[in-house]
C-alpha cells in the first residue's frame, strides 16, 4: 500500500510537470505580448509596464474583424453541407445497405489517410480553371470533398450500430424511408452529429495548406492561413506577433473551454475511428 | 411492445402464406431491393460526387502530371519515369523523405512511449480532480492551429527564448543556441514541436484504453506475484494494442505529411536540414515551376503513407480476431 501511495505521488508530479510543459509556451506568449512593441524581450519575463495596447494594435494590424468574418463564412460554407451529404451517404451505406455499398465504402476509405499535399497541385490548376483561385470557394469546395472519407465513414459507423428493431417498427407504422431518416434516425444521431460538427469546425478553422496555396489574400483565408501571413508580415516585431497570435487563438480557445467535454471525446473517438 | 409482437407474428404468418408463391415473392423482394438500392445510391451520390471531383480526380491528375515535364504554363512533354528517377538521385528530394522518417521518431515514438509511461503512472487516479483538469490542459495543443504551435515554439527555441533561459538557469548556458537555426539541432527541434502537439492526444487515448482493462486481471497478476514492470508488459501493453496502433497511425501520418509546423518554424532550413516532402512539393510546384517533379514526389508521399499505415491496420485486425 505504501509503495502504491508513492507511485501515485510520482504520477501526480509527472502529470503536473507535463501540464507545465504544455502551458509554458502559452504563458510565455502572453508575457511577451505585453512588452513594448519592437523590443526583443527574453523568453519569459513580465514587463515593467504591461503594454495592453499591443492587443489593440495587433487587432488593427491583422484586420481581425475581417479575418473572423472570413473564417466564419468558410465554416458556413463547409460544415453544414459536409454534414448533410455525409449523413445521407452514411445512412444509405449503414442502414439501407444497397448492393455494391461495400465497394463504395472502400472507395471512400481510400481517401482516409490521404495527405493533402498529395493532391494540392491538381487542386490549384482545377481551381484556376474554375476561376475560383483567390476566393473562399477555393477553400470551401475542396474541403467538402476532402472531408467525405472521414465523415461518411463516421456516419456509416454510427448508423450501422442503430438497432434494426427501431427502423422495422417505424416501417410497420407506415413511415417512408425519408420520414424514417428525418424523424427517427437523425434525432437519435445527435451525439455522433455534434462530434462530427466539432471535428469539421476545428479542421476547417485550422486549415493552413489549402489557404496558403489557393488563396493569396489573407482576408479571404481561414484563421490559420491568416496567421501564417501575419507571421510573414510582422515576424520581426516579436511582441506584436505574440499579441496577434494570441488574438487569433482566442476564438478557438473560448469555444474549446466552453465545449471541452464534447471536444475531448470527439477528438478521441475521431482518431479511434479514423 | 405487446402490440408490436403481434404485428410481427402476423407478418410471420403472411410470410408463411407467401412461401407458397415463392416466385412472386422473390420478384417483389428483388423489386424492393432494387428500389431501395436506387434510393441508397441517390443518397450516396452528392458525397460521392464531391469526393470524386475534389479527391479522386486530383489523385489521378497528380499521377498523370508525374510522368511529364511541365512548368505549369507551356505545353508539357512526356518524360516517363524520369521524375521518379530524379527523386532517388537528387539528394534534396530523397533527403526530404529521409527527414520525414526521422521526424517519425519524434512525432510518433516519443509521444507514444511517454504517453504509455504517463498513462500507466496516473492510471490509479484517472478520475481524480487533477487528472480531469489535465485532460483539458493536455488537449490544448490539439485544438490550436499547427501554425500557432509553430510560432510559439519558434519563439521558445530562439536565442533569447524560454528554452535557453531555462538552460542558463540550471547552468547549462553552454549548450544554449538558436535551436531551429543550427544544422545539428534543427530537425530534432522541429520534432520536439510535433511531440508537444501530439503527446496529449496519445496519452489520453492510451489512458482511455487502460481504464477499459478488467481490474481483475491486475488482481490476478498481483496474486501471482507479478511486479509493476511485469504487470505493464504482460497485461497493460497487450490490452492496448488497438490504442497503440491508432496513436501510431495518427502520428506517423502527421510526421510524413508535416507541412504547417516546418513552414512556420524553419521553411526547410538551415540548408535543407528540415525540408520535408510536403514543403518540397509546395516549393517545387509553385515557386520553381517543376510541376512534374513535384507531382512525382506527391505520388511518392501518398504511397509512403499507405505503405506505413496499411501494415499497422493489419496488426490491429489480427489483434482483434
Amino acid at each position: 500500500m505504501i509503495v502504491s501511495r508513492r507511485e501515485e505521488w510520482l504520477g501526480r508530479i509527472l502529470l503536473v510537470l507535463l501540464m507545465l510543459v504544455t502551458v509554458m509556451p502559452f504563458v510565455s506568449l502572453f508575457a511577451t505580448a505585453l512588452h513594448q512593441s519592437g523590443t526583443y524581450p527574453s523568453g519569459l519575463s513580465w514587463p515593467a509596464t504591461p503594454h495592453w495596447s499591443n492587443f489593440l494594435e495587433a487587432f488593427k494590424a491583422a484586420d481581425m474583424g475581417h479575418l473572423l468574418w472570413s473564417s466564419v463564412l468558410i465554416e458556413i460554407g463547409v460544415v453544414p453541407v459536409s454534414m448533410l451529404i455525409s449523413t445521407l451517404a452514411g445512412f444509405a451505406l449503414g442502414h439501407l445497405r444497397p448492393p455494391g455499398g461495400r465497394a463504395v465504402l472502400i472507395g471512400f476509405l481510400l481517401g482516409l489517410t490521404l495527405p493533402f499535399e498529395g493532391i494540392i497541385i491538381p487542386l490549384y490548376y482545377q481551381m484556376r480553371d474554375f476561376g475560383l483561385l483567390n476566393t473562399r470557394w477555393a477553400i470551401i469546395l475542396p474541403l467538402i470533398g476532402l472531408y467525405m472519407p472521414f465523415a461518411v465513414y463516421w456516419m456509416r459507423a454510427h448508423f450501422i450500430t442503430m438497432p434494426d428493431d427501431i427502423s422495422e417498427a417505424a416501417r410497420i407504422d407506415g413511415a417512408s424511408t425519408w420520414q424514417l431518416f428525418w424523424r427517427i434516425h437523425v434525432p437519435l444521431s445527435m451525439p455522433a452529429l455534434s462530434s462530427l460538427a466539432i471535428l469539421l469546425f476545428l479542421w476547417t478553422w485550422n486549415q493552413f495548406l489549402l489557404a496558403v496555396v489557393l488563396v493569396s489574400d489573407p482576408l479571404q483565408r481561414t484563421m490559420a492561413g491568416a496567421l501564417g501571413a501575419f507571421q510573414g508580415q510582422w515576424g520581426t516585431d516579436i511582441p506584436l506577433l505574440c499579441a496577434g497570435s494570441l488574438l487569433i487563438l482566442t476564438p478557438t480557445l473560448i469555444i474549446f473551454l466552453v465545449f471541452q467535454r464534447r471536444f475531448v471525446s470527439a477528438l478521441l473517438q475521431g482518431s479511434l475511428k479514423g | 411492445m405487446h402490440k408490436r409482437s403481434t404485428v410481427m407474428t402476423g407478418r410471420r404468418e403472411e410470410d408463411a402464406v407467401a412461401r407458397f408463391t415463392t416466385e412472386s415473392r422473390r420478384r417483389a423482394l428483388s423489386a424492393r431491393r432494387l428500389r431501395r438500392g436506387g434510393l441508397a445510391l441517390a443518397l450516396v451520390a452528392p458525397a460521392a460526387v464531391a469526393y470524386a471531383i475534389f479527391v479522386l480526380r486530383p489523385i489521378a491528375m497528380t499521377v498523370q502530371y508525374s510522368f511529364y515535364k511541365w512548368d505549369g504554363i507551356t505545353p508539357s512533354t512526356w518524360v516517363g519515369l524520369a521524375n521518379y528517377v530524379e527523386i532517388v538521385h537528387n539528394p534534396e528530394l530523397s533527403g526530404s523523405i529521409v527527414n520525414a522518417f526521422e521526424l517519425i521518431v519524434f512525432f510518433s515514438f516519443f509521444p507514444v512511449a511517454l504517453g504509455l509511461f504517463t498513462a500507466n503512472a496516473i492510471r490509479g487516479f484517472a478520475t481524480s480532480r487533477l487528472a480531469v483538469v489535465s485532460r483539458t490542459v493536455l488537449f490544448l495543443p490539439q485544438i490550436i492551429p499547427l501554425v500557432a504551435a509553430g510560432i510559439m515554439w519558434s519563439w521558445q527555441l530562439s536565442t533569447d527564448g524560454l528554452v535557453n533561459q531555462l538552460l542558463r538557469l540550471v547552468g547549462l548556458g553552454g549548450v544554449a543556441r538558436a535551436w531551429l537555426g543550427d544544422f545539428t539541432t534543427a530537425l530534432p527541434a522541429v520534432g520536439v514541436i510535433g511531440a508537444w502537439v501530439l503527446f496529449g492526444l496519445c496519452m489520453l487515448l492510451l489512458l482511455a484504453g487502460m481504464t477499459k482493462i478488467d481490474p481483475s486481471l491486475y488482481e490476478a497478476a498481483r496474486v501471482d506475484g507479478a511486479g509493476p514492470v511485469r504487470e505493464f508488459f504482460s497485461i497493460t501493453l497487450p490490452s492496448l494494442r488497438q490504442e497503440i496502433v491508432v496513436c501510431l497511425t495518427v502520428t506517423v501520418i502527421a510526421a510524413l505529411a508535416s507541412f504547417d509546423i516546418v513552414y512556420i518554424a524553419t521553411q526547410g532550413g538551415p540548408g535543407n536540414r528540415t525540408l520535408v516532402p510536403g514543403l518540397e512539393i509546395y516549393y517545387l510546384a509553385f515557386f520553381q515551376r517543376e510541376v512534374g517533379t513535384a507531382s512525382a514526389l506527391a505520388v511518392a508521399l501518398m504511397v509512403l503513407v499507405l505503405a506505413v499505415v496499411l501494415p499497422l491496420q493489419r496488426i490491429n485486425r489480427e489483434g482483434a480476431s
